[in-house]
């Protein structure tokens, strides 16, 4: 994680730099290849920025951003005042820490318990079919959640058919936060054991053979040794989930939402789409993403301290 | 911001050595012998994972393949196979909202896998010669839209204000590319072999050329694994139809047709002429509907048994480089 090194071995080794300009023409072609890159991102990155404004305005897409009447901060006094607004917020922390309880462990799990498998072969197997769902789209994803736990679905199927009585879990809203992380489970927590493989394989095995010399059994060998060589990459990928604390998936939620009703399902993600866009009143649907965005930038801020009072790098060092 | 700094420090490093695989498949002589009940919890957590992975993809596959007769009986999703018959796919494929489907998703996933390649491919190869002009400048210029953007509605706005709405570009050009992917391919091209290079430009070959017959030939593990991501994520676009292009129901790529037909349950339009109007007959729907569900998927597993083992390579640069 943290051996980056900033210098690389020829610099200093090599004369002085020539003048910028003998520079740009022997890298013409160089900054030639970067040109498309840099034009998307100005116009569907940084343009986009500047288009923040808007959330300071009452915006009217007849009068565009240049002719649109300022607002000051009447879309944000308009904001707080909001209960659906708070309640998306409330969704958002209490869906991201669910998932983080239920979701953030299991690759680590999963990693480990792989990583005990000695054959090759079924290890690859097990990879190549965890790693798959990572690739199905989310409509693909919750197609498949519906067929088999949907009130038509395979589950109250078999439940019907053993008068066990129907449990609908799709349009639950008391067990969706259940559901949802179920979901990135099922999808994504496969995929997420990548790193940690990657991690459980940098560790050194003199370390184990030398500390089952010593006696140590297979507990204490993952307790003492496998534990701390995960150390690093749990503290980033917790950083990581910290920072991204209020974004906790976006169509998951945006295609659910009619099933389980907006109180239950609704994000900042989603809130900021359907009272912008759907509604049409995009000034205020880009104040709340922009405060998203404010407090996103804070909880990264804060989660990269948090890793460095652990001793640990985060995503940039001290 | 310090962040900058690290993350410019991070892409600049060079690629990390591949982590060497495990070649033994025994245990090692200090490991004590395993525990028949470790075994058994181990295989049937494992057998688990496969299993909850593994049967929903195989009742939507037997259930697209039964009969009428099958479904019925089974009351639903038919879970043994009991009369097998690709009736569902014929009438799917004579059906013109699935065939434009079909083609539109395949069309905007080459055209914008093409699009994101070539754009990644040079815009990383161009920021990967050490000491280039402003490539620091440029870096950072990529790097700061990994913590800042103008959010769902600015871009929205940006783009129907360029005449996107409805139009094919917008499901490509605003999210043609990741600049993560373009950091790890980065930091693969700076550690191709400086002398290869350096000997191809004492030959007379320019940066073009170097690119084209050097470095991507070097490379090709790394480029096949970020075209599977760029063409998985064009695949899928769900999520910019929705945005521009809602009620062009003749644009629709397979997904949003999936949500419409499938997840949310609407009948299929123009069901008096189209295949799935006289088709219900024969067919049944669910039948129908699964059919399109495997539809959906048979692109990915027909790539992606090709990429799967690059895996390691490509994501490992990216997760390790945080």
């Amino acid at each position: 994680m943290t051996t980056a090194t900033p210098t690389r071995p020829d610099r200093g080794t090599r004369p002085a730099r020539p003048h910028w300009r003998v520079r740009l023409r022997r890298d013409r072609s160089l900054i030639l290849m970067t040109l498309p890159a840099v034009v998307l991102l100005l116009v569907f990155n940084y343009v986009p920025l500047f288009g923040l404004v808007t959330a300071f305005q009452e915006y009217d897409p007849l009068a565009g951003i240049w002719y649109s009447t300022w607002a000051g901060l009447d879309q944000f006094q308009r904001l707080f005042g909001d209960a659906n607004f708070w309640n998306a917020v409330q969704n958002t922390l209490y869906l991201s820490f669910v998932q983080l309880v239920l979701f953030f462990p299991v690759p680590i799990a999963l990693a480990l318990l792989l990583n005990s498998v000695l054959s090759q072969r079924v290890r690859n197997f097990i990879q190549s079919v965890v790693y798959l769902p990572h690739f199905f789209s989310w409509v693909l994803a919750i197609t498949i959640f519906q067929q088999m736990l949907g009130g038509a679905g395979a589950l109250n199927h078999f439940l019907r058919n053993n008068d066990i009585g129907t449990w609908d879990v799709m349009t639950n809203p008391d067990t969706f936060a259940l559901l949802v992380s179920a979901q990135v489970v099922w999808k994504e927590a496969g995929w997420g054991i990548i790193v940690f493989l990657a991690a459980l394989a940098a560790v050194n095995t003199d370390l184990y053979e030398a500390a089952a010399a010593d006696g140590a059994g297979r507990w204490r060998r993952l307790w003492h040794i496998t534990l701390p060589g995960l150390r690093g990459v749990i503290v980033l990928m917790l950083v990581l989930r910290l920072g991204n604390a209020l974004t906790v998936g976006f169509e998951q939620f945006l295609i659910q939402r009619n099933a389980v009703g907006y109180d239950t399902a609704d994000v900042l993600d989603t809130f900021s789409f359907y009272y912008g866009i759907a509604t049409g009143d995009y000034s205020y649907g880009a104040a709340a993403g922009l405060f998203k965005s404010v407090i996103s930038l804070l909880l990264i801020w804060g989660a990269n301290k948090l890793a460095h009072a652990f001793g640990e790098d985060g995503l940039y060092r001290r | 911001m310090l962040t900058i700094e690290r993350m410019r420090e991070v892409a600049e490093a060079p690629a990390p050595r591949p982590v060497r695989r495990r070649k033994r498949n025994t245990r090692p002589a200090w490991e004590e012998p395993p525990t028949v009940a470790g075994e058994a919890v181990k295989g049937l957590t494992l057998g688990g994972v496969l299993l909850v992975m593994l049967v929903p993809l195989w009742i939507i596959v037997v259930t697209s393949l039964s009969t009428q007769g099958a479904v019925t009986r089974a009351g639903g999703l038919v879970i043994w196979p009991d009369g097998l018959t690709f009736e569902a796919y014929r009438v799917m494929l004579e059906d013109t909202t699935v065939r434009t489907a079909l083609l539109v998703s395949l069309g905007i996933t080459a055209a914008g896998t093409v699009v994101s390649m070539v754009v990644s491919v040079m815009c990383a190869y161009g920021l990967s010669r050490s000491r280039s002009f402003a490539h620091r400048f440029l870096l950072t210029l990529l790097i700061v839209t990994m913590f800042v953007n103008g959010g769902l509605i600015p871009t929205f706005l940006v783009v129907t204000g360029l005449g996107g709405y409805g139009q094919w570009w917008s499901l490509i050009l605003p999210s043609a590319i990741s600049v993560f992917n373009i950091l790890i391919l980065r930091s693969f091209y700076s550690s191709t072999s400086a002398d290869l290079i350096e000997a191809a430009r004492i030959d007379g070959a320019g940066d073009w050329r170097i690119l084209w017959s050097i470095v991507l030939p070097t490379s090709r593990a790394v480029t096949a694994v970020m075209a599977l991501f760029y063409g998985v994520g064009y695949w899928n676009s769900f999520f910019n139809v929705m945005l521009y292009m809602p009620t062009d129901s003749e644009k629709w790529p397979l997904q949003y047709v999936l949500y419409t037909y499938v997840n949310r349950g609407n009948g299929m339009p123009g069901s008096v002429n189209s295949g799935f109007g006289t088709a219900f007959s024969q067919t049944a729907p669910l039948s129908l509907q699964m059919a399109v569900v495997v539809l959906t998927l048979v692109p990915l597993l027909i790539v992606y048994p090709f990429v799967q083992k690059h895996f390691r390579t490509g994501v490992l640069t990216g997760a390790i480089k945080g």
